[in-house]
C-alpha cells in the first residue's frame, strides 16, 4: 500500500513567525503527484501551466509543475502528514 | 578596461547545464558561487600529485602539500594587501571567523559594564556569536538603526560608540541589500573611543578590491566558496598585535609548539605556535585552501576594479527593469547603484518569496527566497521574507533580460 513517504523527497521548513512548508516529490514520483493533487482540489488559477493555486478542504496552497508544493499555516508535523496523505493517497 | 563575461562563462563548466528545460542563470552570487575550472583542477591536481598531510612530516609530498598551503595564505594575504601570513588565519568560512573572534578575544576581553555595538543589518553570524558570549559574560551589545532604505543610520552608530564600547561589528556588504556600509569612517570612530572594530567582509572581498590596511579595521571575516572557491574554506584576518594578544580558538595539534608534562605539578605546560598556526588547530583543510589559492589568482587575473565595474553594471541594467515590468515588483534597499554591490532583494504581491522562487526556477533561473539569514533587518523593513537576485562575474544583461521577462510574467498571476 502507498504511503506518503513514497512521494516525498525532500520537505523544507522556512525560518521566521510565517513559516512556510515546501514539498518537493521524487522526481519519479512528480507528475502523479501532481496530476493526484490536482485531481482532489479546487483550482482557484493557474499560469503557464507552472503554477497551480488550489483549495483542499479548509487549505489553500500553490503547486508547481515541477513537483514543488509551498504550504502555510500549518501547526505541526502531524498536520502536515495528514494534509499530504489527504492530497496524495 | 572591462573583462567579457562571455570570455569568462567559458570556464564555469556548471553554465553548460539546463534546468527544467532552460539554460541555467545562476543568480545566487550571495549565497555561494560556481567554481571555474582553474579552481576545480587545482584541487583535481592536488589530490592526484600532491595530497598529504601539512607541516609534520619531512618526506616530499608532505612538503609540497605544506608548501601549497602556505602560498595558499601568502596570496589571500596579498589579495586583502595584509602584512604576511601572520594575520591570515585559515578557517571554515565567514561564521567560523566572527567566532574565532567572540570566543578568543570576546570571552576573554569582555566584562559586565562593557558593550559591543552590533548593526541591526548584520547576517545572524555577526548576531549570534556575540549574544551568545554576552549571556557568558553579561556585556551589553547595543544595536545600529538601519533606515527603511537599508542604509545604515550612521547617526545612531555615533549615538551608541563611547567609552564603554570594546568592539564595533558590522558587515562591509549587506548581503540582503548590497549596501556598501562606510567601514573605515566606522573603524576610526571606533579607534577613537579605544575600541576594536570587525568587519564582516563576506560580501564585500568578492565583489571589490578590500585593502585591510587602508579600511584599518583590526578583523575581518570572509568565505572561499563567495568567491569561486571551495566550500568549507575561509578567513580570519587581524591585526598581528591583536591576534598576538588572544588566547587560541581551538586547541589540539600544529597550534602548539611546546606540551611538556610537570612531574611537579602534574599538569601539561603548553607554548602557543607563532602566527597564523596557533589558530589553526589540527589538520587543515589544505585541498581548500589550494582552490582557494586558485579563485584569488582568477580573480586577480580579472582585477577587483573590474569585477566591481561589471557587478555595477549589470545592477544600474536590472534596476529600472525589475522596477518597471510589473507594478506589482517593490524593491528594497537604495536605487542607486554606485551605493551598493550587485544583489537585489524584492517581492511581487500576492505572492510569498518562494513562490517567485520556484516559478522562476521552473525557467532554469536560481535566485534566493527567504530571510537571507538576516531576520532583524526584514523586520525592519516590514517583510516577511523576500526574493534576492545576485550577481557575479559570470553573468549578463542578457540573462538580466531573460530574468526580467520570467518576473514579468509572474505579475500576471
Amino acid at each position: 500500500m502507498a504511503t506518503v513517504d513514497d512521494y516525498i523527497a525532500r520537505i523544507e521548513g522556512t525560518c521566521g513567525k510565517e513559516k512556510d512548508v515546501i514539498v518537493t516529490f521524487k522526481y519519479e514520483k512528480r507528475d502523479e503527484a501532481v496530476k493526484r493533487i490536482m485531481e482532489k482540489s479546487k483550482l482557484k488559477k493557474s499560469l503557464a501551466g507552472i503554477i497551480f493555486e488550489l483549495e483542499f478542504k479548509k487549505y489553500s496552497f500553490r503547486l508547481y509543475s515541477s513537483g514543488k508544493i509551498v504550504l502555510r499555516g500549518l501547526e505541526n508535523k502531524e498536520e502536515l502528514t495528514r494534509l499530504l496523505s489527504g492530497l496524495l493517497l | 578596461m572591462m573583462f567579457d563575461p562571455d570570455e569568462v562563462r567559458k570556464d564555469f563548466p556548471i553554465l553548460k547545464r539546463k534546468i527544467n528545460n532552460c539554460p541555467l542563470i545562476y543568480f545566487d552570487n550571495a549565497a555561494t558561487t560556481q567554481k571555474p575550472m582553474q579552481v576545480i583542477n587545482a584541487i583535481k591536481d592536488f589530490y592526484e600529485n600532491h595530497n598529504a598531510n601539512v607541516h609534520r612530516a619531512v618526506y616530499t609530498l608532505s612538503q609540497e602539500a605544506s608548501e601549497l598551503y602556505e602560498q595558499a595564505h601568502e596570496e589571500v594575504s596579498k589579495f586583502i594587501n595584509a602584512k604576511g601570513i601572520e594575520e591570515t588565519i585559515f578557517v571554515r568560512g565567514t561564521t567560523e571567523a566572527i567566532n574565532l573572534v567572540a570566543y578568543s578575544w570576546g570571552l576573554h576581553n569582555l566584562k559586565e559594564d562593557d558593550e559591543v555595538v552590533v548593526s541591526l543589518m548584520e547576517h545572524h553570524s555577526n548576531i549570534v556569536p556575540w549574544e551568545l558570549i554576552s549571556r557568558m559574560r553579561g556585556f551589553k551589545i547595543r544595536y545600529v538603526k538601519v533606515d527603511k532604505d537599508g542604509r545604515l543610520n550612521y547617526g545612531s552608530l555615533e549615538e551608541l560608540v563611547s567609552k564603554k564600547t570594546r568592539m564595533v561589528c558590522l558587515s562591509h556588504v549587506s548581503n540582503v541589500t548590497g549596501v556598501i556600509n562606510d567601514v573605515k569612517k566606522v573603524a576610526k570612530l571606533a579607534h577613537e573611543y579605544g575600541a576594536l572594530m570587525l568587519v564582516d567582509g563576506a560580501q564585500s572581498v568578492p565583489h571589490m578590491p578590500v585593502d585591510v590596511k587602508d579600511l584599518d579595521m583590526d578583523f575581518l571575516a570572509f568565505s572561499g566558496h563567495k568567491m569561486l572557491g571551495p566550500t568549507g574554506i575561509g578567513v580570519l584576518y587581524g591585526k598581528s598585535d591583536v591576534l598576538n594578544r588572544m588566547e587560541p580558538f581551538h586547541g589540539g595539534g600544529a597550534m602548539i609548539k611546546d606540551v611538556s608534562f610537570s612531574n611537579k605539578t602534574k599538569r601539561c605546560s603548553i607554548t602557543w605556535n607563532v602566527l597564523p598556526w596557533k589558530f589553526e588547530a589540527g589538520t587543515p583543510n589544505v585541498d581548500g585552501a589550494v582552490g582557494l589559492m586558485e579563485a584569488v589568482k582568477y580573480l586577480g587575473r580579472l582585477g577587483m576594479q573590474n569585477v566591481k565595474k561589471h557587478e555595477e553594471k549589470l545592477t544600474s541594467y536590472a534596476l529600472p527593469r525589475l522596477k518597471e515590468c510589473s507594478e506589482k515588483v517593490e524593491i528594497y534597499g537604495p536605487m542607486d547603484p554606485s551605493a551598493k554591490c550587485g544583489m537585489i532583494p524584492f517581492n511581487v504581491t500576492g505572492l510569498s518569496s518562494h513562490d517567485v522562487a520556484l516559478f522562476l526556477d521552473s525557467y532554469g533561473i536560481m535566485v534566493r527566497s527567504g530571510f537571507h539569514c538576516a531576520q532583524p533587518l526584514h523586520e525592519i523593513l516590514d517583510l516577511n521574507s523576500s526574493a534576492r537576485v545576485s550577481f557575479y562575474v559570470y553573468n549578463t544583461m542578457k540573462e538580466i533580460d531573460r530574468f526580467v521577462e520570467v518576473v514579468k510574467e509572474i505579475g500576471r498571476f
